[in-house]
């Protein structure tokens, strides 16, 4: 591989060394310093339309977009001044000309980058008065709820479902202000070829593309996120429960889980509301007559221990046998193998591997 | 798996055989999906037309169970074309003789009669395979589950190695374990031949060292497998049964036997979630707590050991499976007090030596890949680098055996069973979201066959072998072949494994889920 190269660029004034080829929003970041973007995602290809990202380079007439930008030697970049900060202002104009800005009620509400950056800019109206587009929200599928009318078009949902998903599931339909993130055809998701793996939901910037589930059920300050390992198959993604009032109310993505990233499948995103399900048996039961009868700890251990006992020393430790799960951690694997070597006195322990 | 996800995405080649990654490993079908992007070849050997089927460049659609045949006749063309690596051979393997006698006698016309696969497939799979520096080999249940399976495995492994396709980046033979902690389970000793960490339960000094470390007299005698339990119960030697975290009446083959063991026990105890199938016959019932509500570790198919984290408390008065074994144990008159999963995992440790380095503030900060003997060690992303463990990979030529029961004209039709994407195994039947949007089993049918049926894709089909019945909605779909019916195993109602054959691997005990003989006809309400 051919070495590379180093550049020396100055970012607000201060001076930084990076390989050549890196664009000018590495470099920024690299310099401690955070560029506003919209549509600029690390893991997927850049797409420089959402304009955010604009920074004033030395001899350059207009204001290029940072995270298009190649750093080269000697650049000059502000990322501050004042041609910027209008030029994002006005972006956000843009975007709130056709948003139906109703963070109140919105569950992206605290984790939504334009309301973010409408803050922080302080933008809180727009004198561009054009109609607002209406579109029917959907929501006939049990996992994603699309509101299209707080799309913003960076179309990091579509790059993401090609690029990382290989789905290409989505795509941009129509023109101009019209412009839509559409499946094939304009149809549900549920009629097209999604399968639900949710990676555009976890790339999603604002309220357009939401876990449905998780509507209504906590505001993004309330909610307790847990890092843990899914339980389905053997790829061990990893994945943040999100936890409110006790309540396990969804599952968002984990940027730092080190097998899959963001991505998750449908059953590790949206499959594990099975935690709550009211089938849930959550009292020790002992079959009297045929019947299931609720019974405490105490009495139903106490049944087990006598009848094991009873067992071993009628018919000898042979005749028990025990199963473990792959279902199940390591430490519970360990201690069921641990009661049936040392306490019931054979090997007969064995799970699901072989079935 | 002897690789890492990693070398996947960065491989050139895919051989992936008997195994469907985009349904039943979702996101490492993503990752072999980008390396097909970034320029990997994939070689799909599949009865079934799978997603990773149609992306393939050489698509193998071999008849159920002639996976030996399929792959002594690639390494019979790769020996006489000399495109094995004869420096990994001389250097790292022994017996290639005897390989090499077993496979002159499949010539690819033979093969190709065997396995119905067109003798040119082969030899472009064989060239291609040999051919590419970096290729690996990703297997799943597709092989594992056959009267042949340890056979299976074995020629794999013997491919690899004739080709050098082992002990270094971006290659390797990768089983993709199926559940998420089948590799955990069988690591910590949940199997009856050995203690954790695979130290054989009949060897002396191992056996003292485990008597030593738990303050009792232990067994050397190897323990019973599931079906022998089974059996055993049947026969009235077992009596007593303590099943935690299974259900092993709708996921074990020949569900009807199953029943009849478990109906046999004077005592069953099932420690669930939830009142499965196999808990309605239990005479007491455990309360279990779910993965949320408990702390612990989960080990991934890539030997990868990763943190399980509480997020809640125990639903109602359920608890987590290591308390409940331990409060039991402790009442029949052997201390269990374990405090805390940590404290557990430091036994581990200490008795496992593949886990010998592992520990809770390490995982803490990163997942680590076994083996991982010292606490300074980073962990093994790759086995076999430089040898193999017992030294030199020795080759083992078998031949083939054809499944333990085949389509004849009583039952014309082949049964192969497996996952689907929007379910897995019987938990997430209670997923109301999975659920709503995949409610029903689906039988898979060629078009043809339904036709000769008349079957509509609304009517329901009853299946039928020497063992049981089901009646099932179905999906008309050519990704099955004609003479063959595809079927889950999710769904309570549709119980499939009433269906599967209980012929056993006689190495693994492993069943034959992927092929049984089946009749089928429309199913008139009566």
């Amino acid at each position: 591989m051919k070495k590379m190269s180093d550049v020396t660029l100055t970012i607000d004034g201060k001076q930084i060394k990076v390989p050549s080829g890196t664009t000018v929003m590495q470099a920024a970041e690299k310099a401690g310093l955070s560029i506003p973007a919209l549509c600029y995602d690390p893991e997927l290809s850049i797409a420089g339309s959402c304009r955010m990202c604009v920074v004033e380079i030395d001899g350059m007439n207009n204001l290029p977009t940072s995270c298009s930008t190649v750093a080269t030697e000697g650049m000059v970049v502000q990322t501050k001044s004042k041609p910027v900060i209008e030029a994002r202002k006005m972006v956000l104009e843009l975007y709130l000309a056709d948003h139906p800005l109703d963070c109140m009620t919105c569950q992206k509400n605290g984790n939504c980058l334009l309301q973010k950056y409408a803050y922080e800019y302080q933008v809180k109206d727009t004198p561009f008065k054009e109609n607002k587009h209406r579109y029917p929200i959907e929501d006939n599928n049990p996992f994603i709820v699309r509101d299209m009318d707080k799309c913003i078009n960076c179309g990091k949902c579509i790059r993401v479902c090609d690029e990382v998903q290989g789905r290409n599931v989505l795509q941009y339909a129509y023109r101009g202000y019209d412009t839509k993130v559409t499946t094939a055809m304009d149809v549900p998701l549920i009629e097209s070829e999604c399968v639900f793996c949710g990676s555009c939901v976890a790339v999603c910037p604002t309220g357009a593309l939401l876990e449905k589930k998780m509507i209504g059920k906590g505001q993004s300050w309330e909610v307790e996120k847990v890092k843990t390992t899914c339980p389905f198959c053997g790829v061990g993604c990893n994945f943040d429960l999100n936890v409110r009032d006790g309540k396990v109310i969804g599952v968002t993505s984990n940027p730092e889980s080190e097998v899959n990233g963001r991505h998750l499948c449908v059953k590790g995103r949206f499959g594990t509301d099975y935690i709550h399900h009211p089938e849930r048996i959550t009292t020790p039961l002992i079959k009297k007559e045929g019947v299931f009868v609720e019974a405490s700890w105490d009495e139903a251990l106490d049944l087990v221990s006598k009848k094991f006992l009873a067992m071993k020393k009628e018919y000898g430790n042979e005749s028990i046998g025990a199963l473990s799960s792959a279902r199940c951690t390591n430490e519970e694997n360990y201690v069921m193998q641990k009661f049936v070597r040392a306490v019931i006195g054979n090997n007969n322990i064995d799970h699901c591997a072989r079935t | 798996m002897t690789n890492s996800f990693k070398d996947i995405e960065h491989t050139n080649l895919i051989f992936l055989i008997g195994s469907n990654p985009t349904e039943a490993h979702p996101i490492l079908g993503v990752k072999m999906k980008k390396a097909i992007r970034n320029g990997a070849k994939l070689i799909v050997a599949d009865p079934r037309r799978t997603e990773m089927a149609d992306l393939a460049d050489i698509w193998l659609p071999l008849k159920p169970g002639t996976d030996i045949p399929l792959l002594n006749g690639i390494m019979h063309i790769i020996l006489k074309e000399g495109l094995w690596d004869k420096e990994f051979v001389e250097n790292r393997t022994e017996n290639l003789e005897e390989l090499k006698k077993t496979v002159e006698a499949y010539p690819p016309e033979k093969v190709a009669e065997i396995t119905g696969i067109h003798v040119e497939l082969l030899y472009q799979a064989a060239r291609l395979y040999a051919s590419t520096k970096d290729a690996s080999i990703s297997y799943t249940l597709g092989i594992t589950e056959h009267v042949t399976g340890t056979d299976n495995v074995i020629n794999i492994a013997n491919l690899a190695m004739l080709t050098g396709h082992l002990g270094r980046e971006n290659v390797g033979v990768n089983p993709l374990r199926g559940q998420n902690n089948v590799q955990g389970a069988c690591d910590v000793g949940g199997l009856p031949d050995v203690f954790p960490g695979y130290q054989k339960v009949f060897v002396p000094e191992i056996k003292e060292k485990f008597t030593k470390a738990w303050g009792v007299e232990l067994s050397g005698k190897l323990g019973l497998t599931i079906p022998q339990m089974f059996d055993q119960a049947i026969e009235g030697t077992i009596k007593g049964m303590y099943i935690m975290g299974e259900d092993p009446l709708l996921s074990d083959p020949d569900a009807s036997h199953v029943e009849r063991g478990l109906n046999s026990l004077e005592f069953l105890v099932v420690q669930d979630l939830f009142m499965t199938e196999t808990a309605k016959l239990a005479d007491v019932f455990l309360p279990a707590s779910s993965f949320a509500e408990k702390d612990g570790t989960f080990t991934n198919s890539e030997r990868r050991v990763q943190r399980v984290r509480k997020a809640i408390d125990s639903i109602g008065e359920s608890k987590p499976d290591w308390m409940i074994i331990s409060e039991l144990s402790t009442r029949m008159g052997y201390e269990m007090n374990y405090t805390h999963p940590s404290k557990i995992f430091e036994e581990i440790a200490k008795l496992t030596p593949i886990y010998a380095g592992i520990d809770y503030e390490r995982l803490e900060k990163k997942s680590l890949q076994w083996p991982c003997p010292t606490k300074d060690h980073p962990g093994t992303p790759i086995l076999h680098v430089g040898a193999f463990t017992k030294g030199k990979g020795t080759f083992k030529g078998v031949d083939h055996k054809p499944p333990a029961e085949v389509p004849d004209e009583e039952y014309p039709f082949y049964l192969s069973t497996g996952r689907r994407l929007y379910h897995y195994n019987v938990t997430t039947q209670y997923s109301e979201s999975l659920t709503e949007y995949h409610p029903d089993e689906l039988a898979m049918i060629h078009p043809k066959d339904a036709e000769k049926i008349q079957l509509s894709k609304e009517d329901k089909l009853k299946v039928t072998s020497r063992r049981g019945e089901v009646v099932t909605a179905i999906e008309i779909t050519d990704r099955v072949a004609e003479g063959t019916i595809w079927m889950s195993f999710h769904h309570k109602d549709v119980p499939t494994n009433v269906l599967t054959n209980g012929a056993f691997d006689p190495i693994t005990l492993t069943g034959e889920y992927k092929v049984a003989a089946v009749k089928i006809e429309k199913y008139r309400a009566e």
